[in-house]
């Protein structure tokens, strides 16, 4: 300790952001507050940590913490500052992270926060201060306000058949795995108070030192809200909340964890597109198509159960269609029908801008099972084509004024090995039908959405096939 | 440049990563999880930080440590999300944090659905958050924007240090499209402001708080004029057909797409009629739906919602021409024919 | 160059003291006392009673104010304060 006991630098000489008197803080006489700031100030100070130190300020009696603390400063919301301090220290890890919270924020409000933070093992130092009691709202039932307590809001006493039992933070945190150090001491005498001290002191260390998570509880007084005089209300603490609060430690990973080495972010975009896998330029592959009059700009819906793979047949018909140089959309049915169940997508190809990317009046109806054809038959537009799968489907399309292809295409798809590439059956059918894309395109484009490469001659045959039978069909 | 065929949601984690953010809190929820999975899948590879947040709460609030921080940030999510996050939401307008936060609509009240929606217009264009403050609400309708007005969004945010919303819908998010995407912003803009664990930190400090009220008004005169200079330079519409329309029917997000449509299907049959798509929703193009109404005979505003867009547009008008109105709701997007029977059928009324 | 203090010695700055009287209950030599006057906030702040100070830092650490109590030890140069 040094040769005198002086105002810490790590406080602000005067609080400017006080209104009123600035060399004085706003805390009660005797509240435990101003008695703890002085001890982190102090290690702070005696640890040159007060560049790189951020104290997020609660809400609650300590709401004000920033006037004080000469450090960077965050105010958060109620509860929240676990999760704003999670965010402040991912973007600076080099940074001390001190979250201050009283038994409101931290034990009701923030309950969740606290929790996760903690079972993140986030490397914050957080210091809750429990007065079993709402100081700054007038003195309202805490979530550790102890059973009979009388508070504003628990005017008989806190009855725990109805209010449940004093919230005991350092005992439920504790059986979590991530927590390196967890301590509940309190402010009274001056040798618990020397307990504090050295506690404040291990929870900042253990951050410095890139350990982990560290929770101090600190038991302290509310004289005003208690309705005590200072002294009295020490003796209170003493005689009712020990009892309920056994203070000691309750997690210490200290030795067992290495001193971590802290790495700190930069930011680099070189090689940006690369890593997020956008496509390189290359020059546009000029391919010859020429569309079949009724489908110029033809609009699909693609329909079948959950695993016959119409997402992906539209989606490969857009892939290409879209490298072929149309303007395309691919509007999946997202909806839990997608989740075993039915699945469609509505394709939109086509030379102009495309408006509406919902398909509702299709040129092409691509029907993979029964309810499919059944649901979207009659909603094909005249000169349309519907495209079926006769494997699966015993019954013919009613329309007579559209074209129909009937196909087996998971009979087709069985013969080459796999009935999940029936879907590649019919893709080859409907490029052979209208001619709106043809093979070289189709081929160019199957590597960007057939991720596994070592199924594309498979897919290839099967296109191949589903285009055969559309060009046998049609020539005999 | 070379196209890429891309959801939404995913062009939103690229066009913000080129952006140059590096950091995603967020929690998953339909239709907008691929956006934190795009996030979870991208950030890690370029050096960024994503976190899968214990709540929409939580995310907001990393959120605003985060952008505390000096950082480019983002969290996504979508309407019931959306309504959690509000606390935080009016924070980081209080504090003044730059970020962007994404919603994508889907169908309420309450659970709902997950089928896109517009019910949403009111809770972020509105300011959903207690305590009166504003943000630029981009609505993009092709994937193509879900990336750029990403990237616009981070660039309004860090300049008046102020969130920004991308409000898309269920079918915006899901949809596939061509994305050509745009040269990686390479240095961001410095924030002497923010808290960076430097020795400047002794002055820096964010907060929301001030117990004065002529301090605390002070600081609303201050974002009031911030919210001034947003609106005067930040309106964004796009017109077609609008040269000779006598009809001009108003969408955005998908819905400008279904009106796109519609008027093709209509000028095809000899109407004239326009689209006026607004791509800001706050700033809302008032001026230029004051300029059509002089010159038109109606409006005709469709929603996916029970007409909240549509308040403004009549605000705007002023009672100076009909403007009538075409909504569904709970997840039910109109076909153009259905929007065509509707125009056709108040033209008679 | 100014001498070690030789004695121990506690200052109160009054104007900062709210007059709780957690330090006069710590100090184990009984030379705090509450003043009878008043100051600025109305509070009767502590006093040293001149002598006896044993350089503990009980009140110290017992006082919530940050700079209502220094505590300079036996031993004490002036200018470690620099």
């Amino acid at each position: 300790m040094a040769n005198a006991l002086i105002k810490a630098d790590s406080f602000y000489e005067l609080y400017e952001r006080k209104s009123g008197i600035q060399d004085v803080t706003h805390y009660c006489p005797g509240c435990g507050h101003g008695v703890l700031h002085k001890l982190i100030a102090e290690a702070i100070d005696d640890f040159g940590i007060r560049e790189r130190t951020i104290l997020i300020s609660p809400v609650g009696c300590s709401v004000f913490a920033y006037y004080y603390f000469r450090v960077g400063n965050i105010q958060a919301a109620h509860g929240r500052a676990p999760a704003v301090s999670t965010g402040i220290k991912r973007v600076h890890p080099e940074s001390i992270v001190i979250s201050y919270q009283g038994d409101g924020d931290l034990a009701a409000i923030g309950g969740n926060h606290i929790i996760q933070a903690a079972n993140r093992g986030e490397n914050i130092t957080v210091f809750f201060v429990n007065n079993a009691i709402y100081g700054m709202t007038g003195g309202q039932m805490a979530p550790t306000t102890l059973a009979g307590q009388k508070t504003t809001t628990s005017p008989y006493g806190r009855n725990v058949n109805s209010e449940g039992y004093p919230l005991k933070v350092c005992e439920l945190l504790s059986s979590l795995e991530a927590p390196v150090y967890i301590e509940r001491v309190a402010l009274t005498d001056p040798k618990n108070t020397t307990k504090v001290r050295r506690a404040v002191r291990k929870a900042l260390q253990n951050q410095i030192d890139n350990k982990g998570f560290s929770l101090v509880e600190v038991l302290s007084v509310c004289p005003s809200n208690w309705k005590m005089t200072p002294v009295q209300s020490k003796q209170w603490l003493v005689d009712n909340m020990i009892p309920q609060f056994p203070l000691g430690v309750f997690r210490d990973k200290t030795a067992e964890i290495p001193n971590r080495e802290t790495i700190r972010n930069t930011f680099d975009q070189s090689g940006v597109r690369e890593k997020l896998e956008i496509p390189a330029n290359e020059k546009q592959v000029q391919y010859s198509l020429q569309p079949k009059m009724d489908f110029a700009n033809p609009k699909l819906v693609i329909a079948g159960f959950g695993g016959q793979g119409v997402l992906i047949l539209g989606l490969g018909i857009a892939q290409a269609a879209m490298q072929a140089g149309y303007n395309v959309s691919w509007l999946p049915s997202y909806g839990p029908e997608m989740r075993g169940g039915t699945a469609n997508c509505n394709v939109n190809i086509s030379r102009e801008r495309v408006g509406s990317p919902l398909v509702t009046k299709p040129t092409v109806l691509i029907a993979m099972n029964l309810p499919s054809l059944e649901k979207f038959d009659s909603k094909v537009e005249a000169n349309g084509l519907i495209i079926y799968d006769t494997s699966l489907i015993n019954k013919q399309p009613t329309r007579q004024d559209v074209h129909v292809l009937g196909i087996p295409a998971t009979q087709m798809a069985d013969e080459l090995g796999n009935t999940r590439i029936a879907n590649m059956v019919i893709l080859g059918a409907f490029i052979a039908y209208t001619a709106v894309l043809n093979k070289e395109v189709v081929f160019d484009a199957l590597p960007n959405f057939i991720k596994r490469k070592n199924l594309l001659p498979l897919n290839e045959s099967a296109i191949i096939r589903g285009m055969e039978y559309v060009l046998n069909k049609v020539t005999n | 440049m070379a196209k890429q065929l891309i959801k939404g949601n995913e062009a939103i984690v690229k066009g913000a990563i080129l952006a140059g953010c590096r950091f995603y809190f967020g929690y998953p929820i339909t239709p907008a999880s691929e956006i934190a999975e795009a996030a979870a899948f991208y950030l890690p590879v370029v050096g960024g930080t994503f976190i899968q947040a214990e709540s929409e709460s939580a995310a907001i609030n990393m959120l605003y440590g985060a952008a505390s921080g000096g950082v480019r940030a983002m969290t996504a999510s979508s309407s019931p999300g959306m309504s959690l996050k509000q606390e935080g939401i009016s924070y980081a307008a209080g504090s003044e944090l730059p970020m962007v936060i994404v919603d994508v609509m889907r169908g309420g009240p309450g659970l709902g659905n997950i089928a896109p929606a517009q019910a949403d217009y009111n809770q972020m264009v509105k300011g959903g958050g207690h305590g009166g403050y504003k943000m630029v609400v981009l609505a993009p309708n092709s994937a193509q924007e879900m990336c750029d007005l990403t990237m616009l969004a981070f660039d309004v945010a860090d300049k008046y240090r102020n969130p920004a919303v991308i409000l898309a819908d269920g079918f915006v998010g899901q949809m596939m499209e061509p994305v050509e995407f745009p040269e990686p912003v390479m240095e961001l803009p410095k924030k002497e402001w923010a808290i960076q664990a430097d020795a400047q930190d002794e002055f820096r400090l964010v907060s929301s708080i001030d117990l004065e009220p002529e301090e605390l008004e002070k600081h609303n005169v201050h974002l009031q004029q911030k919210y001034a200079a947003m609106e005067a330079n930040h309106v964004m519409f796009e017109d077609y057909q609008t040269e000779d329309a006598e009809l001009v029917v108003i969408g955005y997000g998908v819905v400008s797409r279904i009106l796109h449509s519609v008027v093709d299907e209509l000028r095809g049959k000899g109407v004239k009629i326009g689209l006026m798509r607004p791509i800001s929703l706050w700033p809302f193009p008032k001026n230029h739906i004051i300029e059509l109404a002089a010159r038109i005979k109606r409006f005709f505003v469709v929603e996916l919602s029970d007409g909240q867009m549509v308040d403004d547009v009549r605000l705007a008008v002023n009672g100076k021409i009909p403007v009538q109105f075409y909504g569904r709701y709970g997840g039910v997007v109109p076909s153009p024919d259905e929007i065509i029977a509707q125009i056709m059928k108040k033209n008679e009324a | 160059m100014a001498e070690p203090l030789k004695e121990a010695r506690v200052v109160v700055r009054e104007d900062e003291c709210k007059g709780c009287g957690l330090c006069i209950a710590a100090c184990p030599e009984e030379v705090l006392f509450e003043q009878k006057h008043l100051n600025r906030m109305g509070y009767h702040p502590a006093g040293y009673k001149g002598s006896g100070c044993s350089g503990c830092g009980y009140c110290f650490y017992q006082c919530p104010e940050p700079g209502a109590i220094t505590v300079y030890k036996k031993g004490y140069v002036e200018e470690e304060a620099a």
